[in-house]
């Protein structure tokens, strides 16, 4: 008898933590996904209802094109920040421990870093009194400090910025555990520095580097600072419309919509790049 | 070849560096204006911040918001990830999904799901709402370095002190907790500095009435410049710097961000 109930015990998972996941997080997400299909009501929130208007509604030239800004400037900010971040961290995992410690603390207070204080900090850096401006002037290269934000470039700058050190935690860990001596046999047969790492590290380190792209792509997606604060108006992302909408236009069911579907096309995203690394190997 | 790598090395760290550099040049202005270089040296940003009733509010709001939900996402990660270690089943594996999933998504969905449901049950705009919000949202860093930490134990160990006697919590405390605690520790550490920088969720789900020094940053972008925001930044750039460099003092960073092995 009591092994039966010691058995049933076994299998009854830990009931604190499932508990506080399902209310809080699943919970949650099931709501959403019905106020997505409620209308909207100006003084309560929302309605209950089920229409597909709030779907139906971003089915047009202007959310395309917002939807299309989006997916532009994250797969930028990915392949930038993926193309820096692999040399980077594998020279960062051939340095001494004492030095990787160094540079994953400076790399972990970079990540830890709020949107604000990124969008913040990029648009003092780009300003006219306290930038580069100041900087270019200094050394010649212009006549007089100009201001470079809100700007295309200072937002593909700042979501680089804030995808970078992910891209870097997680290519870590594989090129970490990557035998030293492999790129070196690649070496001793005669191939260059670099021919040796394109070849023989890159090709190996594939299915990681994808992760980090997907990481990256998916991390920025739900950017919604910096295109306020570095962009234009024209660049302002989905991530921004659902925000706004929510908050400012106080339109919950349609900004519900918004995230349920940046949800299906991110897991679609990843899907699909996960489907692909598969059929490539 | 050598000088390249250094070469690229430095200019990474260069464009990471440059923005902070910056806010700390702006944030020690004497005047009240965007400099830089700063004219003159003055910390009186620094004191505004533990002065200012505003400010000094927002920072209230934003440590004990993190304490909160540090506390919050151990608790939750702790049994989780003892249970995923003990059991290798489905099950555990379905939970340690989910326990992982909220940090998969860009975070501005979860944050319009923790809005939806607080409106839903009547507690949103409550300071309670946004610290169980980050606790849960965040559970998936104590969780992962829990789980390292389990994963290292020796389970000839356990046997070994079962085979002298130990129940089930006598082995748990006597063996499992001193070895977690370490990874419980980061674990916390982690979750602590990301909720003190979390700023769309506190802003939707409490952003009106528990300000946080994310959000109170933000406000103040928007209606002008004040020389107290730079120097927030630099607090903010130092909590992390002497919370993760701790971490690496006393704990092996490299082996919890998933090295195998490190060159000594």
């Amino acid at each position: 008898m009591t092994t039966l109930t010691a058995r049933l015990k076994d299998h009854r998972g830990p009931a604190y933590p499932l508990v506080m996941l399902v209310v809080f997080f699943v919970v949650p997400f099931v709501i959403m996904l019905s106020v997505s299909f409620f209308s909207r009501d100006e003084g309560a929130f929302f309605q209950p209802a089920f229409e597909l208007s709030n779907y139906a509604r971003f089915i047009s030239p202007f959310f395309g094109k917002v939807l299309l800004t989006s997916l532009t400037f994250s797969a930028a900010a990915a392949i930038i920040s993926v193309s820096v971040a692999v040399p980077f961290t594998y020279f960062v995992t051939r340095m001494r421990a004492r030095w990787q410690s160094v540079m994953l603390v400076f790399l972990l207070s970079v990540l830890s870093l709020s949107e604000v204080i990124i969008g913040f900090a990029w648009s003092t850096l780009l300003s006219k009194t306290a930038g580069i401006g100041n900087l270019l002037v200094a050394i010649g290269l212009m006549e007089i400090s100009q201001s470079f934000t809100p700007s295309l470039g200072a937002l593909l700058l700042g979501l680089t910025y804030l995808g970078f050190p992910y891209a870097v935690l997680v290519l870590y860990p594989a090129l970490s555990r990557l035998d030293p001596e492999i790129p070196e046999a690649a070496r001793m047969l005669g191939a260059s520095p670099i021919r040796s790492f394109v070849n023989v590290v890159m090709p190996m380190m594939r299915n990681t580097i994808t992760g980090a792209l997907i990481l990256v792509f998916v991390f920025t997606l739900g950017a919604y600072l910096l295109p306020q604060v570095l962009g234009r108006p024209q660049h302002w992302t989905l991530s921004v419309h659902i925000t706004d909408q929510a908050i400012f236009q106080s339109n919950l069911p349609f900004a519900a919509a918004m995230a349920i579907f940046l949800m299906l096309v991110s897991l679609a995203l990843v899907g699909i790049s996960t489907l692909l690394g598969r059929a490539r190997t | 070849m050598l000088i390249l790598r250094y070469a690229f090395i430095l200019v990474v760290l260069l464009f990471l560096a440059a923005p902070l550099v910056v806010i700390f040049g702006v944030s020690v202005n004497e005047p009240k204006q965007l400099l830089f270089p700063p004219e003159g040296f003055s910390l009186r940003w620094y004191a505004e911040l533990f002065q200012a009733s505003d400010w000094l509010n927002a920072l209230r709001n934003s440590v004990v918001i993190a304490l909160g939900a540090s506390t919050i996402a151990v608790s939750i990660a702790l049994p989780l990830a003892l249970y995923v270690w003990k059991k290798q089943s489905k099950m555990a594996q379905a939970l340690f999904g989910l326990g992982v999933a909220p940090f998969l998504l860009p975070p501005v969905i979860s944050a319009l799901g923790f809005m939806i449901f607080w409106i839903t049950v009547g507690f949103y705009g409550q300071i309670y709402a946004t610290i169980i919000s980050h606790g849960v949202f965040l559970v998936t860093l104590p969780l992962v370095t829990i789980s390292l930490g389990l994963e290292a134990i020796d389970r000839q160990l356990i046997e070994a002190s079962r085979t002298m006697g130990a129940d089930d919590k006598t082995v748990f405390r006597t063996v499992i907790f001193p070895l977690a605690r370490p990874y419980m520790i980061s674990g916390f550490a982690f979750v602590f500095v990301l909720s003190l920088n979390e700023y769309i969720i506190a802003y939707m789900v409490a952003g009106f009435t528990a300000e946080t020094l994310p959000i109170k940053i933000f406000n103040s972008l928007r209606y002008g410049y004040t020389p107290v925001m730079a120097s927030v930044a630099v607090f903010f750039v130092l909590t992390a710097i002497v919370v993760f460099g701790s971490i690496a003092r006393f704990g092996d960073l490299p082996r919890l961000l998933g090295a195998e092995r490190a060159r000594r």
